[in-house]
């Protein structure tokens, strides 16, 4: 990557609560649900940007955001200095163009009732000015050569393909439109982990041949690290560490990134003993009711009095490189992984 | 191809196991709905009902192919005479000829069942699609108003309907009697098609394959038409060909209570309503159609669950 320029995509205090109701006839909203509550982060032009996290942390809400899948609550997603979420009608489908999507489950992000071709050449039904009609035809035999299928299995239809296929469909139909950035979310969690590497090169190799952008939604840690330029750790709805991938995988600073790092198991039995595993008390609390201050206090072996009054803000702390949303931020040998 | 080579291909292409199989077999394109056809062709039931569908439609339509006689010619000498080689299912109250009564009754019959299946599916289907689609308070408006529908009981509500709208029409044709009937049943039908329509779209509006059209930018219509609709349209199908039966045997119990078609058409219905007094003396002008109808209903219902069976495996 080089030097980071004009980020490409821009995302400024994003908020999606979704309301808790209560009554039958008139519904009184007794709550809300803060699946993502204040997130910021840009991406730039070719990069990889990891969202790691637990279930539920709101790594999928933040995904659907970003596609204008969701209205946010508040805050704004930039795309190229343009606000998707502001943007309605026939400018929201001319920048649809630049942003695409690939799903988690091959086996449901396909409608099962239409051909390869028709799905793959479904942005450009959509989209009708892109390719003329003559040639959508040449033009989704390419994509599917382009991600690895043969383009002879035009007229086949989803269920005659394994799950690794599928996903490379999907793949194809999210490249159709050639946008520049592509949201990946969990594209390989629902694979046998043979296909998944062949997945994730599909992936890498398409971002260098197209300069493609990536924000890649996983919780699985090592995929992401393989992938990313950049790892935003996830909790509750916030952004709890960003940083490049050396600085979260070797010195992570946020307590939760460093439990989620020794988590990890490690096949090498050597030094597996010098090895520090902290394991966290509790579940997550409700996304409903957050805990007050910093939102992983309740978990924390390291909370103080302050941690429950002040909500600490992803920044960057004293012997550290990148921001961290931590009071008490610090490296933590033990914990890294090399 | 030798074995060998085949082995060889599928290590080769580990990641298209399915390339390997399927090319073996056949190279054209395998859609869903072939996959069905593959299911029902196997199946005797279908083929049964099919049969005798084949049977009543030609009935219907070409009567005069099954009989020669006048089903409205009456010679009262012969009424109630039983069957013989003359008339093979004897004759009815009137001596009309029971067997060409039968045979001409099957039009009135499969004409209002379809007719008012094909109301009742597009009724059902389109405020279905509305209410799943767009929910919010469209969909509790419709779902409201078809529970209100449900609500009457199905002779009951016939009853206040026909009631009030039959004695209006002094001199009725055979077309408005029947289109009032096709009216009554869809009226009180369509709320049960409405709920499995709508089902059947919210179940598929939440695919991934939804979320992903909307990302690429399709607008409601296309949404509606390429996604929602082929997928919700197995239950709807299923539905509605049970329906038919079961609408062909609601005519036929408004029909016996006097109260929908009545003559000049000539129906199951009205024949059985017309002899049921006469049972014990000459049960042949009542049990002929009433056998008919049976046979049809059973025909519909077959083949809706020979459908059925096909479109979703996961019911055997």
């Amino acid at each position: 990557m080089t030097a980071p320029a004009e980020p490409i995509l821009e995302v400024r205090d994003l908020v999606k609560h979704f309301p808790l109701t209560q009554g039958i006839v008139v519904k009184r909203q007794v709550g809300a649900i803060k699946a993502v509550d204040g997130v910021s982060l840009d991406l730039h032009r070719g990069e990889t940007l990891g969202v790691v996290g637990e279930s539920g942390c709101g790594k999928s809400t933040l995904a659907k955001l970003l596609m204008a899948l969701e209205q946010p609550t508040s805050g704004s997603v930039r795309i190229k200095g343009k606000d998707i979420t502001k943007t309605r009608g026939a400018e929201l489908k001319r920048m649809r163009r630049n942003i695409q999507m690939v799903m988690q489950d091959p086996y449901t992000s396909l409608n099962p009732r239409m051909t390869v071709g028709d799905i793959v050449g479904e942005p450009f039904e959509i989209h009708k000015d892109v390719v003329p009609k003559g040639g959508r035809r040449r033009k989704v035999q390419e994509l599917l050569d382009v991600v690895g299928l043969n383009p002879d299995h035009i007229n086949r239809y989803p269920h005659q393909f394994s799950g690794g296929q599928r996903q490379r469909i999907g793949i194809a139909r999210g490249l159709a439109l050639q946008p520049e950035i592509i949201i990946c979310d969990e594209p390989v969690s629902a694979l046998d982990v043979s296909i998944q590497a062949q997945v994730m090169n599909l992936l890498e190799r398409l971002q260098s041949e197209f300069n493609l952008a990536y924000i890649f939604i996983a919780h699985d840690l090592s995929v992401v690290r393989h992938i990313s330029d950049r790892v935003a750790v996830m909790y509750l709805g916030k952004i709890v560490e960003l940083g490049r991938d050396a600085d979260i995988y070797e010195r992570p600073t946020h307590p939760y990134t460093q439990a989620l790092l020794s988590a990890v198991p490690v096949p090498n039995p050597e030094g597996r003993e010098q090895r520090e595993r902290i394991i966290l008390q509790g579940d997550p609390p409700s996304p409903a009711n957050p805990p007050s201050g910093c939102r992983f206090r309740t978990r924390c072996w390291k909370a103080q009095d302050i941690c429950a009054e002040q909500v600490p803000l992803l920044q960057i702390r004293e012997g550290s490189s990148h921001p961290s949303a931590c009071h008490f931020a610090e490296v933590n040998d033990a914990v890294g992984t090399h | 191809m030798s074995e060998p080579t085949v082995t060889q291909d599928l290590i080769q292409h580990t990641e298209q196991p399915t390339e390997a199989l399927a090319g073996v077999r056949s190279n054209r394109p395998r859609s869903l709905w072939r996959d069905t056809w593959d299911i029902l062709k196997r199946r005797p039931i279908f083929w049964i009902s099919l049969a005798l569908l084949v049977m009543f439609l030609l009935m219907a339509a070409f009567p005069s192919l099954f009989t020669h006689k006048d089903p409205s010619y009456a010679q009262l000498a012969k009424g109630m005479d039983p069957p013989s080689s003359e008339a093979w299912f004897g004759y009815d109250l009137q001596g009309r000829d029971v067997f060409a009564r039968t045979v001409y009754g099957a039009r009135a019959s499969i004409v209002v069942g379809v007719s008012a299946t094909l109301l009742t599916v597009l009724l059902g289907g389109v405020t279905g699609v509305l209410a799943a689609y767009y929910s919010r308070w469209l969909d509790a408006i419709i779902s409201r108003v078809g529970e209100m529908f449900l609500g009457v009981p199905y002779v009951l509500g016939g009853i206040i309907i026909l009631g009030t709208i039959a004695p209006a029409q002094t001199s009725p044709n055979e077309v408005m009697i029947m289109a009032v009937v096709v009216l009554v049943l869809a009226v009180l039908g369509w709320p049960i098609l409405m709920r499995i329509a709508r089902s059947a779209v919210i179940q598929a509006k939440h695919q991934d394959y939804v979320q992903a059209a909307r990302a690429l930018g399709a607008g409601p219509i296309r949404i509606i038409f390429k996604h929602l609709l082929p997928n919700s349209l197995a239950p709807i199908l299923v539905y509605s060909t049970i329906t038919i039966g079961s609408y062909i045997g609601a005519e036929a119990t408004l029909s016996l209570l006097g109260i929908g078609l009545r003559p000049p058409v000539i129906s199951w219905g009205i024949a059985i309503a017309d002899h049921t007094r006469y049972i014990r003396t000459g049960a042949h002008a009542m049990l002929f159609p009433a056998l008919f109808l049976s046979l049809c209903v059973l025909t519909f219902v077959m083949l809706g669950e020979a459908v059925r069976d096909a479109l979703d495996p996961k019911l055997r």
